[in-house]
């Protein structure tokens, strides 16, 4: 049961053609992942990634298929689930304490407002921004506004986080810092977590597992790429694990090339419930389990 | 220059009134002592004819009635001669009056439009028909079945200042940002509790502007109204100084009007800019 705390079970999606018809973004897309596990979903735009993050978040229903959560199949939002949005969808009325505030009293409602405004703190002094609980969103960097935003999901203590490209707008600089924030906190509290992003260097650092997507319409999960990295890797020497390139050339093939063709040259024994698992590593090639060999 | 831009707005402020003055002044001399006549015609006819004084009052004579008014704005002497005070309180007494009656009615409904689709398409053609009535086309309705003048005024306020804060409102709900909402709909909010916390905050800054255009509205109005209906009120007092031939307290009681007005806006600008939020 642990080993599928988050289970997408052959979800698909459809929107209607402009002139009749229907336009699949994806159909019957299966996908597991286990309790304290960090998946990234890699692919290009219009894939469906967000749609699939939506249907997570229970911001859209699938048309098809079901998706499960610790046992409980999705109907709606939620706030077990928490949702990091791309833009950081902040309240600009509010103050910083009082956005995450806002979302503390949502979750508990009976509690004081004393309790409410502790709790609150708890979370930004935990992204760092302590001293600024009283400045509006306006007053704040980009990369502080999603910092607010990180500490609004993590408020309400969620069972799972998920993220659609939540650094994607801040430079590099601060994405990294931010970047570090979110390792740290999930490692350190075994958040469960679910994120979109363009940027491969960012799955390689954050994500557990790898989750690849092909072009849409009809897009469909390729492979499960399994991180063959240390756990305690960082940020600043990912590069000098023997696993990296491996890695990260895969990772890139597919969104260059595999990524287009896949769907026409499916592998044999392709089997839509079960995508494939990889583990791309330097030799000697560490089989995990049943997974193929990929060099 | 050194001075600040205000400053040097005061000024120039200050010498576009002087220059003013000084032609309305020089305007308004007249020619000096026409042809003599007989002393019982001369006291009949008045200053105008004896010594060809302009009809018009110079900007002395306002200023001076000005003064004699707001030493004693509240006196009653009678139906047909009340202080400027008690007609100005008569009038924003009505306005205000009014205006609230269609606060009350405007802003749930326009919620109520901006958050339902339906009833945005079902309501449209009423609001587009009603929207364009001039508020005084109304009057003989209201006289008729009210059969009560002062409520009648109340009423045609109450008609006009609806609509632009209605619009308003039911744009800025539906202008709400779909993330926004998206945030309340991840946190589970009731949807009493959006309302209050989510939607009303993101479109209060669209609000106080169709409540602002409705106060100017309601105080265009009013003086109209009041022509129409008599009896009190700054309106009225317009039109019955104009049958007393009095210009003078026409120009006081228009200068009045404009400070008012200007005060009644001031005043929902000033509780807009608290509720606008930078983005």
């Amino acid at each position: 049961m642990s080993n599928k705390f988050i289970s997408i079970e052959g979800i698909a999606r459809h929107y209607p053609k402009p002139g009749g018809g229907r336009t699949t973004i994806f159909e019957d897309l299966w996908f597991s992942m286990p309790r304290g596990d960090f998946c990234c979903i890699i692919g290009h735009s219009g894939c469906g990634k967000t749609t699939v993050l939506n249907t997570l978040a229970g911001l859209e229903l699938p048309d098809e298929g079901v998706n499960v959560v610790d046992g409980r199949a999705i109907e709606g939002p939620s706030l077990d689930r928490a949702v990091i949005f791309q833009g950081h969808s902040l309240l600009p009325w509010r103050t910083v304490l009082g956005n995450v505030a806002y979302a503390v009293s949502s979750k508990w409602r009976d509690w004081s407002r004393e309790k409410v405004n502790a709790h609150a703190m708890r979370f930004i002094e935990l992204v760092g921004l302590k001293g600024n609980e009283l400045k509006k969103p306006s007053e704040l960097s980009g990369g502080m506004k999603q910092r607010v935003g990180i500490a609004r999901a993590l408020s309400i203590e969620p069972k799972i986080l998920l993220m659609d490209e939540p650094f994607s707008a801040l430079d590099a600089l601060t994405r990294g810092s931010l970047q570090d924030e979110v390792r740290r906190i999930c490692t350190d509290t075994g958040q469960t977590a679910f994120m979109i992003t363009h940027d491969v260097d960012e799955a390689i650092y954050l994500a557990d597992r790898i989750i690849l997507m092909t072009n849409g319409p009809g897009a469909m999960i390729a492979e499960v790429v399994e991180n063959p990295l240390s756990r305690d890797r960082r940020r600043i020497d990912l590069h000098k694990s023997a696993d990296y390139y491996p890695l990260r050339n895969h990772l890139i093939d597919f969104l260059v090339t595999r990524s287009k063709t896949f769907a026409d040259e499916l592998p044999a024994g392709y089997d839509k419930k079960r995508p494939p698992v990889v583990r791309p590593c330097a030799e000697p090639p560490v089989p995990p389990g049943d997974a193929r060999k990929v060099a | 220059m050194l001075a600040s831009l205000n400053a040097r707005a005061t000024l120039v402020s200050a010498l576009i009134l002087f220059a003013f003055l000084l032609a309305w002044h020089m305007g308004v001399q007249g020619s000096k002592a026409v042809a003599p006549m007989d002393p019982e015609y001369a006291k009949l006819m008045g200053l105008t004819a004896t010594q060809g004084k302009s009809a018009m009052p110079g900007p002395i004579d306002v200023g001076l009635k000005i003064w004699e008014h707001l030493n004693q704005p509240f006196y009653d002497r009678g139906p047909n001669d009340k202080g400027v005070g008690i007609q100005l309180a008569f009038s924003l007494g009505r306005v205000l009056l009014g205006y609230f009656l269609a606060v009350l009615i405007a802003l749930p409904v326009g919620f109520l439009i901006g958050m339902s689709p339906l009833m945005n398409r079902a309501l449209d053609p009423f609001i587009q028909v009603m929207k364009p009535i001039s508020p005084l086309a109304w009057m003989p309705l209201a006289l008729y079945t009210i059969k009560d003048s002062a409520i009648s005024a109340i009423f045609v306020i109450f008609i006009c200042s609806i609509w632009p804060m209605m619009i308003n409102t039911a744009f800025g709900v539906s202008a709400v940002r779909k993330e926004w909402l998206n945030v309340a709909r991840t946190l589970e909010v009731t949807p009493l509790r959006k309302a209050f916390t989510i939607i009303l905050p993101a479109a209060a800054p669209t609000i106080l502007t169709g409540m602002r255009i409705s106060i100017g509205i309601a105080w265009l109005v009013i003086v109209a109204a009041e022509m129409l209906v008599g009896g009190t009120g700054i309106g009225y007092f317009v039109w019955n100084e104009w049958n007393n031939l009095s210009i003078t307290n026409v120009i006081v009681a228009i200068l009045l009007i404009g400070v008012v007005g200007m005060i009644l806006d001031q005043t929902l600008a000033r509780v807009a800019r608290i509720v606008t939020y930078p983005e």
